[in-house]
C-alpha cells in the first residue's frame, strides 16, 4: 500500500520535471520564444512570516503582561490552567493561538512559493526578476533599492525554508506546547524565516545583508531561549559574537565590490564581474577570501565552527530549522549566488573548498565519540556544510546546492527525531525525579520498543546521510565527492587531490558514527531504568507526521538530480529514475556564467590539453575509474561500515552515563573537541581580557587624571574669580568708574 | 562758555564721589541726578556754539530722568520694606 501511493506522487512530479529538463537544452540555444515569469504575491511571502511574528509577538507580550500583574498580586500565573470558571482546565489564548497561526502563516507561505514554483516551471527564465518596490537609501553614487529578486536558485531555497520550515514549525506544536514562553518561540521562529526570506530574496547585498543579521539576532534569540539558564544565554551570546567575525569580513568584502562595480545589486555584479574584474587578480582574491570569512562564520566552517555544537542549547526543533536546514546554508547560498566572483578567483575557490574538505573531515572525527545525541548531530552538520563549501569551492555550484537541499531534508529529520527521543526521555525521567541528561545516549538504548516509527524514520535519514544508494544522500554527496576528484587539473590539481581523499575519508567516518548513535539510541537494552521505561512513549501525531513527510522526502529527494551516467546504469535501474540532472539544468541560468569562466580559464592554460572533460571537469576520478565506478565504491564501502558498526555495536557494553568510567586516551582528545575552545581560549579571549583589564585599570586612569585634572583647574580658576564678585552695589560703581577712568586716560590723545 | 563747561565738570565729579562715597540710597539717587543735570548743562552749553539739538537732546533726557526717577525711588522704597534700611552696604545681593 505504501509502494503505491509513493508511485503515484513520484508519477506527478515526473511529467513536469521531463518537460522542463528536456527545455532545459532549448535555453542552451536561446532565442527560443518564452512566455515571461510573472511573480505571484512576492512581497506577501516575505510577509506572512512578518505578520506571524506580530500576531505571536502581541500574544507573548500579553503572556507577560498577564502573568507581571499575577506576581505583582503576590500569586504566579498558569497560563496552562487559566479560565474563570471552577474547572479551570483551559489553557489561555496565548497558548493555543500560536499552533495555528505559527504553521498557518508558514502554510500560505510555502503555498505561495508553489505557485510560483509551478509558473517558473512553466516557462524558460533566463534573467532573475527583480521586483523593485522603494528606494531604500541613496547616498552619493550609492544607490539601494528594496527589491525582491525571484529565480531558480532563490525559488529553490524559498521552497526548503518554507517547506521544511513549516513541518519543522508543526512539530515544534507538539515538542513546546507546555513551555511557558510558547508564543515567544513561536513569534522568534516566524520572524527568523521572515529574515531567512529576506536573505534568499533580496537582490542585492545589503538586503541580503539585513537578513544576514536578521537570522544571526533569531539565532541568538533562540539559542537563549531558556535564558534562566546561564549556560544557554551563555551560548546564544557566543553564537552571536563569532558570527560578528565573519561579519566583518563580508562588510568588507561589499566594500570592496561598492569599488567595484558601484552598485551592490547581484544581476549588475553577474554581468559586470568579467569585464570589471581581472581573472585571478589582487581584488577578486581580496573580496571572495573576505566573503568566505563572513560564509565560513555563518555555516560554521573552520576556524569559525566553535559556535555551532554549543547552538544546541536551544529547543531542539530550532537546531533542525536554524542549525541544520536553513541558516547554516546561508553561506552556501551566497557562494552560488556570486558564482561568478569565485569562479574568477582560483585562490578563492580553491581554499573555499580546502576549508570545506578540512571541516568535513574534522567535524567528523568530533562527532564519532561524543555522547550527546545533539552533540553528534551538531558535529555531523558541521561536517555536511563542509561538503556543501567543497562542492561549491571545486566550482560544482549546482552540487553544492543539491546537499544543501537533501540535507535539509534529512538532518531535520535527524533533529527531529532526536527532538522526539528527547522529549520521551525527558518525560520518562520526569516521572520518577530521576537527575539523569535525556540527551545523553548513554542513558538510552533499546528505544525502538518504545518508539518504533521514530526509529524507522531515523533509520531512514541515517542511510541518507551513510550516502547509501538510493537515499537522497547518496546522490547528493557522490556527486560532491566526484566533483572534487574531477577538479584536479590545474594549478592546484595535487590539492583537489588531497580534497578528494580527506571528502571519501569523511564520508567513512560519517557512515560509521550515524550508526553508532542509532545503535546506542534504539538498540541494545534500556539503560534508561525498569521504572523509567514504562514512561517512554512515542511522540504525539503533530511530530511524527511531519518526521514521515521529511523521511519520505529524504529517501526521494535524490531522484531530482541523478546524473546521466548513473540514471542509465544499473544503479539508477537501467534508466528507470524519472529525472537526468534536473536540478544541473534548472540552476544552470545561475551558475552557468561561472562555470564557463573557470572552463575557459582551463583552457586557456592549457591544462585540459588531451583530456576528456565536460565544463572543465574530468571524466576520470585522479586514481582512474568513473563516476559510476566511484558512486559504486563509496556507496559499498559506506554500506559496509554501516553493517560492520551494527554488527559490532551490539556487543559495545554501554553503562548508564553515572556510571561510566571518564574517557581517556585519544579519545578524550576527540571528546573534548580537540581542545579547540580551549585553544582559542588561550590565543584570543585571555588576551583580550588581559588588555581589556590593563586599558582599564591604567590607561584609562590616566585618561581620567587628565580629564579630571582639566576640569579642576577651571573650577579652581573660577572660584578665584568669583571672589571679585562681592555682592556690594558700591564696590561695582567703583570699579566701573575706575574702568571709565583708565581708558579715558589711555584715550585721551 | 569755558566757565559753563568747568561748572558742569565739577557738578559732573561732585556728584561721581558721591556715588563712590556715600552709603545712603536717597543720597547716592541724588548723586545721580546730580551727575546727570550737569550732563544737560554741558549740553546747553554746546548748542550755543553748534546748534539748538543741544537743547532738544535735554529735553529728552530730562523725561527719562523723570522716570527713572519714579522707578529708582520704588526700587529704593521696596528694598527699604525688606531690609528696613537704606545703607547699600548691607545689600549684597548681586552676585550668584
Amino acid at each position: 500500500m505504501l509502494k503505491s501511493t509513493v508511485a503515484a506522487v513520484t508519477g506527478s512530479m515526473l511529467a513536469p520535471a521531463m518537460l522542463v529538463a528536456q527545455g532545459g537544452q532549448d535555453v542552451v540555444e536561446a532565442g527560443a520564444e518564452h512566455a515571461a515569469f510573472e511573480p505571484f504575491l512576492p512581497g506577501l511571502i516575505v510577509l506572512l512570516p512578518l505578520i506571524g511574528f506580530l500576531l505571536n509577538g502581541a500574544l507573548a507580550l500579553s503572556h507577560a503582561r498577564k502573568s507581571a500583574d499575577a506576581v505583582r498580586a503576590g500569586g504566579e500565573y498558569d497560563p496552562f490552567h487559566s479560565g474563570d470558571g471552577p474547572t479551570t482546565g483551559t489553557r489561555d489564548a496565548t497558548h493555543t493561538l500560536p499552533s495555528w497561526i505559527g504553521p498557518g502563516v508558514m502554510l500560505a507561505a510555502f503555498v505561495l512559493v508553489l505557485v510560483n514554483f509551478a509558473r517558473m516551471f512553466a516557462v524558460e527564465l533566463h534573467d532573475p526578476v527583480v521586483i523593485e518596490y522603494w528606494t531604500w537609501m541613496a547616498s552619493g553614487t550609492l544607490e539601494v533599492s528594496a527589491a525582491l529578486q525571484l529565480d531558480q536558485l532563490s525559488i529553490i531555497m524559498m521552497t526548503v525554508i518554507t517547506g521544511v520550515g513549516f513541518l519543522i514549525h508543526v512539530f515544534s506544536v507538539g515538542y513546546m506546547k507546555d513551555d511557558v514562553g510558547y508564543p515567544r518561540y513561536f513569534a522568534y521562529l516566524n520572524l527568523f524565516v521572515f529574515f531567512m526570506l529576506v536573505l534568499v530574496m533580496g537582490a542585492s547585498l545589503p538586503l541580503l545583508f539585513v537578513g544576514w543579521e536578521g537570522v544571526g539576532l533569531c539565532s541568538y534569540l533562540l539559542i537563549g531561549f531558556w535564558f534562566s539558564d546561564r549556560e544557554k544565554s551563555d551560548a546564544g551570546k557566543k553564537a552571536f559574537i563569532v558570527n560578528r567575525i565573519g561579519d566583518f569580513g563580508l562588510l568588507v568584502a561589499m566594500f570592496l565590490l561598492f569599488t567595484v562595480f558601484g552598485t551592490l545589486d547581484f544581476a549588475a555584479i553577474n554581468v559586470g564581474a568579467e569585464s570589471a574584474l581581472v581573472y585571478g587578480g589582487g581584488m577578486v582574491t581580496a573580496i571572495t577570501l573576505f566573503m568566505l570569512l563572513g560564509a565560513a562564520g555563518k555555516s560554521a566552517q573552520i576556524p569559525l565552527y566553535v559556535w555551532l555544537p554549543d547552538a544546541m542549547a536551544g529547543p531542539t526543533p530550532v537546531s533542525a530549522l536554524i542549525h541544520a536546514a536553513t541558516m547554516v546554508t546561508a553561506g552556501i547560498y551566497l557562494v552560488a549566488r556570486t558564482s561568478v566572483l569565485f569562479a574568477l578567483s582560483p585562490v578563492g575557490s580553491v581554499t573555499v573548498a580546502g576549508i570545506g574538505a578540512a571541516t568535513a573531515l574534522f567535524a567528523a572525527t568530533i562527532a564519532l565519540v561524543q555522547t550527546d545525541i545533539k552533540k553528534v548531530l551538531a558535529y555531523s552538520t558541521v561536517s555536511q556544510l563542509g561538503y556543501m563549501f567543497l562542492g561549491v569551492g571545486v566550482g560544482a555550484y549546482a552540487a553544492g546546492v543539491f546537499h544543501l537541499m537533501t540535507h535539509a531534508f534529512f538532518k531535520a529529520l535527524l533533529f527531529l527525531g532526536a527532538g522526539a527521543v528527547i522529549h520521551s526521555m525527558h518525560h520518562a525521567l520526569h516521572h520518577t525525579h530521576k537527575d539523569w541528561d535525556a540527551q545523553d545516549m548513554r542513558n538510552m538504548g533499546g528505544l525502538r520498543k518504545y518508539m518504533p516509527w521514530t526509529a524507522a524514520f531515523m533509520w531512514i535519514a541515517t542511510l541518507a546521510i551513510a550516502g547509501i544508494w538510493p537515499f537522497a544522500g547518496f546522490f547528493s554527496k557522490d556527486e560532491i565527492i566526484w566533483y572534487t576528484g574531477a577538479a584536479a587539473v590545474g594549478p592546484f590539481a595535487p590539492l583537489y587531490t588531497v580534497f578528494w581523499v580527506l571528502a571519501l575519508a569523511a564520508a567513512m567516518l560519517t557512515a560509521f558514527y550515524m550508526t553508532r548513535m542509532m545503535v546506542m539510541t534504539f538498540h541494545g537494552a534500556s539503560r534508561t531504568g525498569d521504572e523509567e521505561a514504562k514512561h517512554l512513549h512515542e511522540a504525539p501525531l503533530t511530530m511524527t507526521v511531519p518526521l514521515s513527510i521529511l523521511a519520505f522526502l529524504s529517501i526521494f529527494g535524490g531522484w531530482i538530480n541523478v546524473p546521466e551516467k548513473i540514471r542509465t546504469s544499473f544503479l539508477g535501474g537501467g534508466g528507470a529514475l524519472p529525472m537526468s540532472e534536473w536540478l544541473h539544468d534548472w540552476l544552470d541560468p545561475v551558475v552557468h556564467a561561472a562555470v564557463v569562466v573557470r572552463e575557459e580559464a582551463l583552457v586557456a592554460a592549457g591544462a585540459l590539453a588531451g583530456q576528456e572533460h565536460h565544463y572543465g571537469f574530468l571524466e576520470q576520478a585522479p586514481v582512474g575509474g568513473g563516476e559510476l565506478t566511484w558512486a559504486l565504491i563509496s556507496t559499498v564501502l559506506a554500506a559496509l561500515v554501516v553493517a560492520g558498526t551494527f554488527i559490532i555495536g551490539a556487543k559495545w557494553l554501554v553503562k548508564p552515563a553515572a556510571e561510566s568510567e571518564p574517557i581517556t586516551g585519544f579519545r578524550k582528545v576527540l571528546y573534548d573537541k580537540w581542545y579547540v575552545d580551549e585553544l582559542y581560549d588561550r590565543l584570543i579571549v585571555q588576551p583580550i581580557l588581559v588588555t581589556s583589564r590593563f586599558l582599564w585599570r591604567w590607561i584609562d586612569r590616566g585618561i581620567d587624571l587628565v580629564v579630571g585634572g582639566v576640569g579642576g583647574v577651571t573650577k579652581g580658576v573660577g572660584w578665584v574669580g568669583s571672589l571679585v564678585q562681592t555682592g556690594s552695589v558700591n564696590t561695582y560703581a567703583f570699579v566701573l568708574t575706575a574702568g571709565v577712568l583708565v581708558i579715558l586716560w589711555f584715550t585721551r590723545f | 562758555m569755558n566757565a559753563v563747561l568747568a561748572l558742569s565738570a565739577v557738578l559732573f565729579v561732585i556728584g561721581t564721589l558721591g556715588v563712590l562715597v556715600r552709603r545712603n540710597a536717597i543720597i547716592i539717587f541724588l548723586c545721580i541726578e546730580l551727575q546727570l543735570n550737569a550732563v544737560n548743562l554741558a549740553l546747553v552749553a554746546f548748542s550755543r556754539a553748534h546748534g539748538i539739538e543741544g537743547q532738544i537732546f535735554v529735553f529728552f533726557s530730562m523725561t527719562v530722568a523723570a522716570a527713572e526717577a519714579a522707578v529708582g525711588l520704588a526700587i529704593i522704597i521696596s528694598i527699604f520694606r525688606h531690609y528696613e534700611t537704606v545703607d547699600v552696604s548691607s545689600f549684597n545681593l548681586l552676585k550668584w
